[in-house]
């Protein structure tokens, strides 16, 4: 076979390739979305999961992944911030940086499931909190803290050195140099980075079953007093998510409409990640528009 | 390349009060020795221009005398103001920086409105009177003549100034700040001719209040604003001088090679 | 008169910026206060680590220090079985069936997933860069977002049957976790690979079609030839998320704890066994020692995948060094 017909075959294959991957993407987004939009309804989403019976719905799991998603964010993003600013700002060269380069890797390539894991043996057992909501948001914390970390550090770096110059030679402190110049001026990247996490965040599963566990038990969604347990807001209570759902109904099968509830579910789950991934992109591009318009 | 006796210098004590004065003045970036003993003195409301072919040691020199090198070289020797060896591990660096304060080679404002761009470090400084602020906001724009073009915007970003523009804010945010001395790395080297007009402008006038060190690569320009000129040549300051002293009758011959174009 | 009072207020002022110079600010401590909580912080999430570490492996070596299973025993055997003695009166904790189950899903859906990556990759970078990332980009980047529940969900409830309805049996097994695997490892490759191929020097591409190359002569003889550090970490990386991926594998697997015959036969993996296991054991006996134990190899390699990462890394940096200097 001569060099150009070598070229075209490559070059078809390639795009052979390309098609089947394409192909991939389209036929899970429109198995999910056609299976369960029809599940989707008012009554879906609002009404309390059963466990034996047909005609559950999410709301206590969506809600729970929210406000797991929050309290993770809340506990996450300040030490993700201060971490990724001492790996940007003041991280010296030397073995302890080093080390925790090293030890940041090792911490993003663990499984999700090892981690889990470890909040079962440290939280819920150790520290004797039980299956609950703080335990599965360490968890996740866990689980996000690398990512996060490193996508700040990202956005802080592009920030051009010339800013920092900037803000010293004008006699302020690193400290306000980096506060007030270099991190508003990497918040759209930095914005960017926290909603990505949040989309993964949202799905994940893995870390939670035995951590956050896998019972939904009925809250008021009134009483707004987060230490009384029979509250929506009480972080001690076990709290099923949806991701963690979807897993449990299939994989115990008592459920008779199993099948019905995770494609609705799935297609809960993913169009709330993929607005998260457009929130992601507008957002970003919007607060970078805010920064350099002329107003 | 032609090499020069870096024994043979010619360097003038001031008369007048002084600003600012360095004593042998040494740099290392690592194992590489950067600035060879450096002694020069600054007068006080004058310019005085730092020339040299590229890689000699200007900038090095020149972000020396704010501690602006503290975190990438080892800086050995004696910067005297006010009486005061500002070279010293005991010394508060930030209030060395609002007295004496830097203007870069390529400009660089916050990504802020204007108007914050010039109150930011005011503010942070301890200054929060509004009157006060919109006072220096004002005042420090129209020292750096760029008060008429942005006073009805002064709350757009600071990035969609023209190069020329942002310059002139990087002058009016550090004269805002009311140093003693103000530093530029070749603030005009990145703009146009009118831009460049205009920022020269901008130093005469500024020269009456302030102590100014610049940087520049053009000889005209040293030539138009400076007072006195100082030669840097491979690490070692060879020639320094009154400047129609050095443009017209140089000591050195590294200096009039490089005046008269035939160097190197 | 007026002279001299003006010179003692330079003088007053003159003394007061000196102090300045010497003393502490405002500055100073807020660079201490700075430093402090970026200290802080960081050093959390390296003790974080290092707990993870040391928790998980003290649990993990109870099963042979507290319960003295034989190591090699362990590793070998072939039968689950924890609550259970053997004829020989050991407990029977054979971990061999998950070991091979892990490792077989892992390194096929890798093999899969590799050629579908480059495609997507090469196309990305080489033939239509524009197009590539304009269409490509957000394909990967939505394909990474989809959960791995989601995954596992649509393995049990099309792949799995599909399997059965073509080769019969049960539908469960390693075929099924391949297959699921293969799509959540394609854009950890794809993306890795991308950047490593478009961190070849464009010169190197220029100089081989002036020399007359085809396209996929230059793509194939120089391009993923200096990229191919880059594709294997890229590669390690996707083996690293297939190896420790959970819920989506332990949905499609079967969860048999025996040794895998055949692709179609129900097995069980590593973290399958950890996720459905865990639960009904109690704390601190053999069984969730066992456990442990499996959540110990998970452990180890993946600190193995990213030392298999950092010494290619090097190899590859060292190759790159070694050219620049001849
Ligand atoms: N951050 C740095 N790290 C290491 N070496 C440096 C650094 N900055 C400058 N140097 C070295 O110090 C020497 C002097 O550089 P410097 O930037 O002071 O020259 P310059 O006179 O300002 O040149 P130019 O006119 O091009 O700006 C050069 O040899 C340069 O390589
Ligand atoms: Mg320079």
């Amino acid at each position: 076979m001569n060099s150009k017909a070598a070229n075209n075959v490559a070059t078809g294959v390639i795009y052979l390739l390309v098609t089947a991957v394409v192909g991939i993407l389209i036929f899970l987004l429109g198995y999910i979305l056609i299976t369960g939009v029809p599940h989707v309804s008012i009554h879906f989403i609002t009404s309390a999961a059963e466990s034996f019976r047909a005609g559950g719905g999410i709301r206590d799991q969506l809600f729970n992944s929210l406000y797991l998603l929050v309290l993770t964010l809340i506990i996450s993003f300040p030490i993700a911030l201060g971490s990724g600013i001492y790996l940007s700002e003041y991280a010296p060269h030397n073995w302890f940086t080093g080390l925790i380069r090293t030890a940041i890797e090792v911490l993003s390539s663990l499984p999700s499931v090892v981690v889990g894991l470890f909040g079962y043996l440290l939280f819920v057992i150790k520290f004797n909190l039980g299956f609950s909501i703080l335990a599965g948001a360490i968890a996740l914390t866990f689980f996000n803290l690398p990512l996060l970390t490193r996508s700040i550090e990202e956005s802080l770096e592009d920030v051009p050195n010339l800013q920092r110059e900037a803000g010293l030679s004008l006699g302020l402190s690193r400290w306000k140099t980096i506060t007030g110049i270099v991190f508003p001026a990497a918040l759209p990247g930095i914005l960017t980075g926290i909603i990505l996490s949040a989309g993964r965040v949202f799905g994940e599963a893995a870390a939670l079953i035995y951590t956050a566990g896998q019972s939904a038990p009925t809250v008021s969604y009134t009483n707004w007093n987060p230490f009384s347990a029979a509250s929506f807001l009480n972080p001690m209570r076990p709290a099923e998510t949806l991701a963690v759902h979807i897993w449990k109904v299939n994989t115990e099968g008592v459920t008779p409409d199993a099948l019905q509830i995770s494609s609705g579910a799935s297609a809960v789950l993913i169009v709330v990640i993929l607005l998260f991934n457009l929130a992601a992109r507008f957002l970003g591009n919007w607060a970078f528009k805010k920064m350099t318009a002329a107003k | 390349m032609q090499t020069y006796s870096f024994d043979q210098k010619h360097i003038i004590h001031i008369p007048t009060e002084k600003a600012l004065t360095t004593e042998n003045l040494q740099v290392f970036y690592g194992d590489n020795h950067a600035m060879h003993d450096a002694s020069l003195e600054f007068p006080r409301y004058r310019i005085t221009a730092l020339i040299g072919a590229s890689g000699s040691g200007k900038s090095t020199y020149l972000r020396c005398l704010n501690r602006m090198n503290d975190a990438i070289a080892t800086v050995k020797g004696k910067i005297i103001y006010r009486d005061t060896n500002i070279n010293s591990k005991k010394i508060n660096v930030y209030e060395v920086r609002k007295h004496i304060s830097m203007v870069f080679q390529r400009p660089n404002p916050f990504a802020k409105s204007i108007r914050e761009n010039i109150t930011f470090a005011l503010r942070r400084n301890g200054i929060k009177d509004k009157q006060e602020l919109a006072y220096r906001v004002e005042n420090s724009l129209k020292s750096a003549a760029l008060w008429d073009e942005v006073k009805d915007d002064l709350d757009k970003s600071a990035l969609a100034l023209s190069g020329g523009q942002q310059q002139r804010l990087c002058i009016a945010r550090c004269v805002a700040m009311k140093p003693d001395i103000l530093l530029l790395d070749e603030p005009a080297s990145a703009l146009d001719p009118i831009s460049t007009a205009k920022i020269e402008e901008t130093l005469k006038e500024l020269r009456k209040s302030y102590t100014i060190i610049i940087v520049t690569h053009n000889m005209q320009q040293a030539s138009r604003i400076a007072d006195y000129t100082a030669f840097f040549h491979m690490g070692h300051v060879l020639e320094y001088d009154k400047t129609e002293k050095i443009f017209t009758n140089p000591q050195i011959k590294a200096t009039e090679d490089y005046i008269s174009g035939n160097f190197g | 008169m007026e002279g001299i009072k003006s010179e003692t207020e330079d003088k007053l002022k003159m003394d007061g910026i000196k102090k300045e110079l010497r003393n502490p600010s405002k500055a100073t401590h807020q660079d201490y206060f700075g430093k402090a909580i970026s200290y802080i912080c960081i050093t959390l999430v390296g003790c974080l680590v290092l707990s993870i570490l040391y928790f998980i492996t003290t649990r993990g070596v109870a099963t042979f220090t507290e319960n003295h299973v034989n190591l090699w025993a362990f590793l070998s055997g072939t039968n689950w079985n924890p609550g259970m003695l053997d004829s020989h009166g050991q407990p029977e904790v054979g971990a061999l069936p998950m070991i091979v189950t892990s490792f077989c899903v892992t390194v096929l859906a890798a093999l899969v997933a590799t050629p579908f990556a480059l495609g997507v990759a090469l196309f990305m970078t080489e033939i239509s860069p524009q197009k590539g990332t304009r269409f490509l980009q957000p394909v990967i980047e939505l394909l990474v977002g989809i959960p791995s529940v989601v995954y596992g969900f649509i393995g049990l409830s099309v792949i799995v049957p599909l399997i059965r309805h073509a080769f019969g049996g049960t539908g469960f097994g390693i075929l099924a976790g391949t297959i699921v695997l293969f799509v959540m490892v394609l854009p950890t490759i794809t993306s890795l690979s991308i950047d490593s191929i478009r961190s070849v020097p464009m010169y190197y591409r220029s100089a081989s079609l002036a020399l007359g190359a085809t396209r996929w002569q230059t793509i194939h003889k120089v391009v993923l030839r200096a990229a191919t550090p880059g594709i294997l970490t890229a590669i390690i990386f996707g083996m690293a998320r297939a190896f420790g991926e959970a819920l989506a594998v332990q949905m499609v697997i079967g969860n048999a704890t025996l040794m895998p015959h055949g692709l179609l036969t129900p097995s069980s993996t590593l973290t399958s066994q950890l996720t459905t296991g865990i639960g009904n054991t109690t704390m601190g006996t053999l069984p969730n020692n066992a456990l442990w134990s499996l959540a110990l190899i998970l452990l180890l390699m993946s600190l193995v995948f990213n030392v298999l990462v950092r010494f290619i890394g090097k190899r590859g940096s060292m190759k790159n060094e070694f050219k620049s200097c001849k």
